[in-house]
């Protein structure tokens, strides 16, 4: 253990909570890019540095600014309180507690670990793209059409309506049923 | 105490505390982050046996972190894309909006 995984640690558990419990949505997104940046210190520290900077370009340079695009754009104006449903932290903390007693035990009782038997030799970038591009090449193509896939279906489910478009559809500028 | 055991509850911490939001939050936008924090969490415990698996093999833990990165991408757009759909139907992101199929 050592100081650089105590620091990002503590910066991901603390952006992590402060994610899932400050009020305001905003707010939240702020303390989501915390965990992001911290997560990506603790790979930069466990020698994947690839992976650590892969970690600060898609999330925080995409998915949290995504984020909070979309929390801006459902701003209603009247406030959506309150923020957690009635009982939510005592059903959320119930369940994540069993799980919690679960994983501690599983990883507390975990004996029989062998040590790497050869010291370790970390792939550069380089030796990434030429395992990209050979032994990985058909994970890689098929991720290619997964984002395509995905992002052709979300331009579809994001676009605005027409008018007597599909069915079930509420035409726009109407007020929704309820 | 093997040297991956730090990283391994650290990932269950953040995976506990993403998994009580998730369920506990009345936002839709809110709950994805929840989901994003579990499965960031399952990116951290790769890393980790990538680093101190007894397995000498140099890059296929880092790959598989890697396209589980990708996927979380997909997962994102796609989740927000159907949040902004969502909004569009009841003017609300509250998961309590979206209760039309409830028996």
């Amino acid at each position: 253990m050592t100081p650089w995984f105590l620091l990002f640690g503590g910066l991901v558990v603390v952006g992590a909570l402060g994610a899932m419990a400050l009020r305001n949505p905003v707010h939240c997104g702020l303390s989501l890019v915390v965990t992001f940046v911290g997560l990506a210190g603790t790979y930069l520290d466990l020698g994947a540095d690839f992976l650590g900077l892969a970690q600060i370009l898609v999330y925080v340079g995409a998915v949290a600014i995504l984020l909070v695009f979309v929390m801006l754009l459902t701003r209603t104006g009247r406030g959506e309180s309150p923020e957690v449903r009635p009982g939510g932290w005592w059903w959320g903390g119930l369940v994540a507690a069993l799980v919690a007693v679960g994983l501690v035990g599983a990883l507390a009782s975990v004996s029989g670990w062998k040590p790497r038997s050869e010291p370790m030799t970390f792939p550069t970038v380089r030796d990434l793209g030429v395992a990209l591009m050979t032994d990985f090449v058909l994970p890689l193509q098929l991720v290619g059409v997964v984002l395509t896939a995905a992002m052709i279906g979300a331009a579809i489910l994001a676009l605005p309506e027409r008018r007597g478009g599909r069915v079930g559809r509420t035409p726009k500028g109407e007020e929704p049923e309820q | 105490m093997n040297p991956a055991q730090p990283y391994l509850f650290l990932a269950a911490a953040l995976f506990i505390i993403g998994m009580a939001g998730a369920l506990a939050r009345r936002n839709a936008i809110l709950a994805l982050v929840g989901i994003e924090l579990m499965l960031n969490a399952a990116n951290l415990s790769f890393v980790a046996f990538w680093r101190h698996g007894p397995h000498p093999d140099p890059q296929t833990g880092l790959m598989f972190a890697l396209f589980s990165i990708a996927i979380a991408g997909a997962e994102a757009a796609v989740g927000l894309a159907l949040i902004i759909a969502l909004f569009r139907h009841r003017r609300s992101v509250s998961l309590e909006a979206a209760e039309s199929l409830k028996g």
